[in-house]
């Protein structure tokens, strides 16, 4: 057996309990380098709790988790900021690695908040603090982002733009993404690798392959089934019964 | 010149204020004022137990309070009660069986007062050596864990995942707390020291804009508070303790009119 040098983090049969309720359980997924892997699942499945696994945050999981890279950039789902401290967007930039004023400036730029740099972090909106967010994720060039609904709160425009940019840091830095998201029309186009979930992997593949899933069809409904399908995809991989990705 | 007892007081103080500057802003950050007021009372069964067995002072409390410190943490694991009243708990049932320990130490002087409320007299040039060697080696560590801990502050999970072990720079946090309180319960008192730590912290986030600027104006009202505190304890002949923490206050107030003023340019 040959250890693929592209992957990046690689959960095996991982899942995760709060006093004996499972929250998610035996999900087995692995995110490459300059592939974009994306959760669905409707709420409560198990989405978020399957990112924190895979990011090392909760620690007594069953099965297992391997981490190949520390270079991580993270967008929470939810983020609650004490306003006891007074911290401004740039503060903020640099809070878990030391950039220097370009590299700020531009992933600034790239999200479309550099005019907010000087504003302090309690004074911006919903959708103005996720672009930030999203801003200190890539500023940081990681090799593994986790993207938690990364768009919400983003007018509809804004939020199409930076889909587009996802897509794009990933082909730019062959970073892999491990994203979370709602919206099935946009994702579908740019995504890899989907995984369903509904408190277990429900079905994955590709997003075609997604679509024609018959647990996906009663999960999502036959319009969502329909949305999904819409999306061409380019085939670079099969999967085996087993539900394992072989390259062609 | 450390002949003088207001010099060396004045000395000592300043060494405090440097290292309750940015340890008063985490104390804010983290919410941990009633966590610094339980090590502090816990410092007074420390000092007992220095004079029963004529050991360091500063070292005693150092260890009785990392010690309650950790038995807090233990006892949030163990229990299902909230963490006030964990503190609380640990707080006056120190607080309570050092004064019981004091009660057996008839065979020793002891000036109560000067251990609850600080004693400017009491300050030697050991002391001295303790609080600027032991303060050095506080800011020394903090600047070390600064980015880890400050991340952690903002939000833990972030600090997590992105992989700066926020539960290590926690622990060290927490001995570094241990640490300030065993080297300036001479100067501020054990009943006074979470004001030393809070209030110079609490004026600075009045009028800072940015983590850092906080910090440094938490330093300078703590250096400004201790200055004005110890030649008024010189001057009306209080204690030095009360006399700083209430130039504090006076601080504290003074800043309030800056925030006032802000508001109105907002609007």
């Amino acid at each position: 057996m040959s250890i693929n040098q592209n992957i990046l983090v690689k959960l095996k049969n991982a899942g995760f309990r709060i006093n004996n309720k499972s929250l998610v359980k035996g999900v087995s997924l692995q995110v490459e380098k300059g592939k974009i892997v994306t959760l669905i699942g409707p709420n409560g499945s198990g989405k978020s709790t399957t990112a924190k696994i895979a990011l090392g945050i909760y620690k007594k999981i069953d099965g297992e988790v391997e981490k190949y890279t520390n270079k991580i950039g993270y967008v929470p789902q939810k983020i609650s900021i004490d306003w006891t401290l007074p911290l401004r967007v740039n503060d903020f930039m640099v809070l878990t690695e030391n950039l220097n004023k370009e590299t700020i400036d531009e992933a600034l730029s790239l999200t479309g908040v550099i005019h907010l740099k000087d504003k302090n972090l309690g004074d911006l909106s919903g959708g103005e603090f996720q672009r930030v967010l999203l801003a200190r994720a890539i500023s940081k060039k990681p090799e593994l982002l986790v993207l938690d609904e990364p768009v919400q709160g983003v007018d509809f425009t804004g939020e199409i733009a930076l889909y587009e940019l996802i897509k794009k840091i990933s082909d730019e830095l062959n970073c892999g993404i491990l994203l979370i998201s709602h919206d099935l029309h946009t994702v579908m186009s740019a995504t890899d690798h989907v995984v369903c979930l509904n408190g277990h992997v429900c079905c994955s593949g590709s997003p075609l392959d997604v679509a024609k899933n018959n647990e996906y069809k009663a999960l999502f409904g036959e319009q969502a089934s329909q949305i999904l399908s819409r999306y061409e995809h380019r085939h670079d991989h099969i999967h085996t019964d087993e539900g394992e990705i072989k390259k062609n | 010149m450390f002949d003088d007892f207001f010099i060396r007081a004045l000395v000592a103080g300043i060494g405090v204020a440097f290292v309750t500057g940015p340890l008063g802003c985490f104390v804010i950050w983290r919410r941990l004022s009633y966590f610094g007021d339980t090590l502090a009372h816990s410092a007074l069964l420390g000092v007992t137990l220095a004079f029963t067995m004529e050991f360091n002072i500063a070292l005693s409390v150092f260890l009785i309070s990392s010690l309650i410190a950790l038995s807090l943490i233990q006892l949030q694991k163990r229990t299902n009660l909230p963490g006030d009243a964990l503190l609380g708990l640990l707080a006056h049932s120190s607080l309570a069986v050092g004064l019981v320990v004091i009660g057996f130490l008839t065979f020793i002087r002891f000036d109560i007062m000067g251990l609850l409320f600080g004693d400017i007299l009491a300050v030697t040039v050991d002391d001295l050596l303790i609080i600027w060697i032991g303060g050095a080696l506080i800011l020394l560590i903090l600047k070390l864990i600064w980015k880890p801990l400050f991340a952690s502050t903002v939000n833990y999970e972030l600090a997590e995942a992105e992989g700066l072990n926020p539960d290590r720079a926690k622990a060290i946090f927490t001995i570094l707390m241990a640490a300030i309180i065993a080297i300036s319960i001479k100067m501020v008192g054990l009943l006074l020291i979470t004001g030393m730590l809070i209030i110079p912290a609490a004026m600075a986030r009045n009028i800072s804009t940015s983590p850092q600027k906080m910090v440094i104006y938490s330093i300078i009202g703590g250096l400004l508070s201790v200055i004005l505190g110890l030649f008024s304890s010189l001057e009306f002949n209080t204690s030095s303790g009360p006399s700083i923490i209430s130039a504090a206050l006076l601080l504290f107030i003074l800043s309030l009119f800056r925030i006032k003023q802000s508001i109105k340019l907002k609007n």
